[in-house]
Order: C-alpha cells, then sequence, then structure tokens
C-alpha cells in the first residue's frame, strides 16, 4: 500500500504544480503582441486537439471509429443548424448510448 | 471577483458536475481494488483531475510501477500547462492569487470561461469548475461503496459529454471567428489525430498545442503589431 499512498501524494503535487505554473510564471504582466498572438491560438488548438483522443481514442494505441465517433458526429450538426450546446451534447449521448444498444 | 460571473459559471457547469459524478463514480469503482479505499477517496479529494486519475491507477494495476505511473499522470495533466499559459494574460493580483485560479481549471470550465481573442473571465472559470467539484468527490466515494451495483457509464453513452462539449463550442464560437483561427484548430486536431496511435497518452494534446505557433505570423497579435485592426471578438452563449 505504501505505493498506493506515494502515487497520490506524487499526483497531488505534480497537479498543483502544472495547473499554477502558468498563471504564475505569466500573470499579471503585458505580453508583447507576438506572444499575446500565439496565446489567443493556444485554446481553439487545443480545443480541437481535446476532441481526438477521447472521440477515437481506443483501449490499445488504435484509432477508433465508433459510436463516440457518430455521437461526436451528432453534436457538430445540431450546433450548424444552430442548435444548442446542451441539446449537442443530449443528442450526442443519446447517438452514442442507442449505437451501443443497437450493435451490442 | 465578481460574484455574477461566479453565478454565470456555476449555472453552466451544473450539467458537467453531473458528467463528471458519474465518471468518479466509475473511478471509484476501477481505483479500489488497485490502491484501497483510502487512497482513492483522497486522491478524488486533493488531485481532482480526471484523465491523470484513471491513468496512473491503469499504469499501476496493468503493473507498470510508480514511476510509470506518475511519468503518466504528468503527461495527461500536461495540458494544463499550455490552456494555463492562455489562463494567464487574463488574470491579475499576487502570485497566490493566480495560481489558485489556476487551481480551478477543469477542461470544461476552462473551456466555457474562453471570450475568444485570448481572453478569458477567470471568475466564470472559477464558479463552472465548482459544482464538478463536491460531484467528483461524491461520485468517487459512491463508486467506493456501492460501484458494483452500478454498470459501465459508457452503456448510457456519458463517454461523449466532454468531446461533443468540446466540439459544439468550436462549431458554434471558436471556429468562426477567422480564418487562421479555424487553421489552428483544424491543424491541432490534425496533429492530435496523427499522433494517437503512437504517442503516450497525453503527448498528442500537449504537441496539438504548437499549432497556436501560426498565431508568431497571423495571430490577432501579430496583426495589432502591423497596425492593423484586430479582429472582432467573439461572445458565444457557452451554454447554448
Amino acid at each position: 500500500m505504501g505505493e498506493s499512498w506515494a502515487l497520490v501524494a506524487w499526483l497531488v503535487v505534480t497537479t498543483a504544480v502544472i495547473k499554477a505554473a502558468g498563471p504564475v510564471a505569466l500573470g499579471n504582466r503585458d505580453l508583447p503582441a507576438r506572444a499575446t498572438g500565439v496565446i489567443a491560438l493556444l485554446a481553439p488548438a487545443l480545443l480541437a486537439a481535446l476532441v481526438m483522443p477521447e472521440t477515437f481514442g481506443g483501449n490499445g494505441s488504435e484509432i477508433t471509429l465508433g459510436e463516440r465517433a457518430l455521437g461526436v458526429a451528432g453534436a457538430g450538426v445540431v450546433v450548424a443548424l444552430r442548435g444548442g450546446v446542451l441539446l449537442a451534447m443530449a443528442v450526442a449521448v443519446a447517438l452514442t448510448a442507442g449505437a451501443r444498444a443497437l450493435l451490442g | 471577483m465578481r460574484r455574477d460571473a461566479v453565478r454565470a459559471g456555476v449555472r453552466a457547469g451544473i450539467p458537467f458536475a453531473v458528467a463528471a459524478g458519474v465518471v468518479a463514480l466509475s473511478f471509484g469503482v476501477v481505483a479500489k481494488p488497485v490502491i484501497g479505499t483510502a487512497a482513492t477517496l483522497v486522491m478524488s479529494t486533493f488531485v481532482f483531475a480526471g484523465a491523470a486519475q484513471f491513468g496512473s491507477v491503469a499504469v499501476l494495476a496493468a503493473g507498470g510501477g510508480l514511476p510509470t505511473a506518475v511519468i503518466a499522470a504528468v503527461l495527461l495533466n500536461a495540458r494544463f500547462l499550455p490552456m494555463g499559459i492562455a489562463l494567464a494574460p487574463s488574470l491579475r493580483g499576487r502570485w497566490f492569487r493566480r495560481a489558485a485560479y489556476g487551481e480551478a481549471m477543469i477542461d470544461a470550465s476552462w473551456a466555457m470561461a474562453n471570450r475568444g481573442g485570448g481572453r478569458f473571465d477567470p471568475d466564470f472559470l472559477v464558479g463552472a469548475t465548482l459544482p464538478s467539484y463536491p460531484a467528483w468527490v461524491i461520485g468517487t466515494v459512491l463508486g467506493v461503496i456501492a460501484g458494483d451495483l452500478i454498470g459501465d457509464p459508457a452503456d448510457l453513452g456519458l463517454d461523449v459529454v466532454f468531446p461533443a462539449f468540446f466540439v459544439a463550442l468550436l462549431l458554434g464560437g471558436e471556429l468562426g471567428s477567422d480564418r487562421i483561427t479555424a487553421i489552428v484548430a483544424l491543424l491541432g486536431a490534425a496533429i492530435a489525430l496523427a499522433l494517437l496511435p503512437f504517442a503516450p497518452a497525453g503527448v498528442p494534446v500537449i504537441a496539438a498545442s504548437g499549432a497556436a505557433l501560426l498565431g508568431l505570423r497571423h495571430g490577432p497579435g501579430a496583426a495589432d503589431a502591423e497596425g492593423t485592426e484586430p479582429r472582432p471578438e467573439i461572445e458565444g452563449d457557452p451554454v447554448g
């Protein structure tokens, strides 16, 4: 059990340090214009990237085109048709759960 | 702290708290046999980072050893570095105050607090995180106590909540803001997808942040430096 508590301790410390690093190091100062240009584009790059492993990630290293991809595509269609974010998420959940139930 | 922004964040964060509670429940189920009841509860209470918790426990369960488990957790958490860097220019005050805002970051609240053009609403972010914390801890407790009685959250389709949310935010606001933003988002997605089969978990998302380097030449900051008009801000309604 010593290993378990060591893992907890490591995670508490590293998570806190990583989350605080950017705000502590860069906050409260005016950054150069070029840095501002990069920082403004971090959000779309990261948002788009976050979708990938959670949509196409499988159990191992393979790319999986499965029920989650169907659900995410459904969410995209809802937003394209000017539906709200919550509706898009509800459609995604229903499509994913429905496809899993049907395909067993 | 602006109370109206915090309250708006809390309202926007409640749906994610429900999803987080269900995910935490499954964490309680899988972690208890690996690290024990007490360590599972303490981890959820003081770490509060789903991907890192799941990833590190999975490594231990597979016999990977402590160093490998910690490295996996750090890689899975490393996305908070660029996310924190993006948040930083919107923060003011002493270092510990800014650090506290950083600790409040979770994926959903950070994404919802994004106001476009590199600006964030930090108080909204704190509010959007608030409901998820008790949900995460209580969900873990329930998973540890009654995990065997509850089925797989994936059967309910709940594993699609977060990617669907990110896609909805992107299509609803970010991608429509200007051409360079759309290019960077597509490039970020392509980098993450290309690395997914080869790189350790967590690395594809961090590597994708490199797409933002296009801002050195084309971003709003570069536009300002050249004396052109800054692009209009996009004020999307984060919860539709």
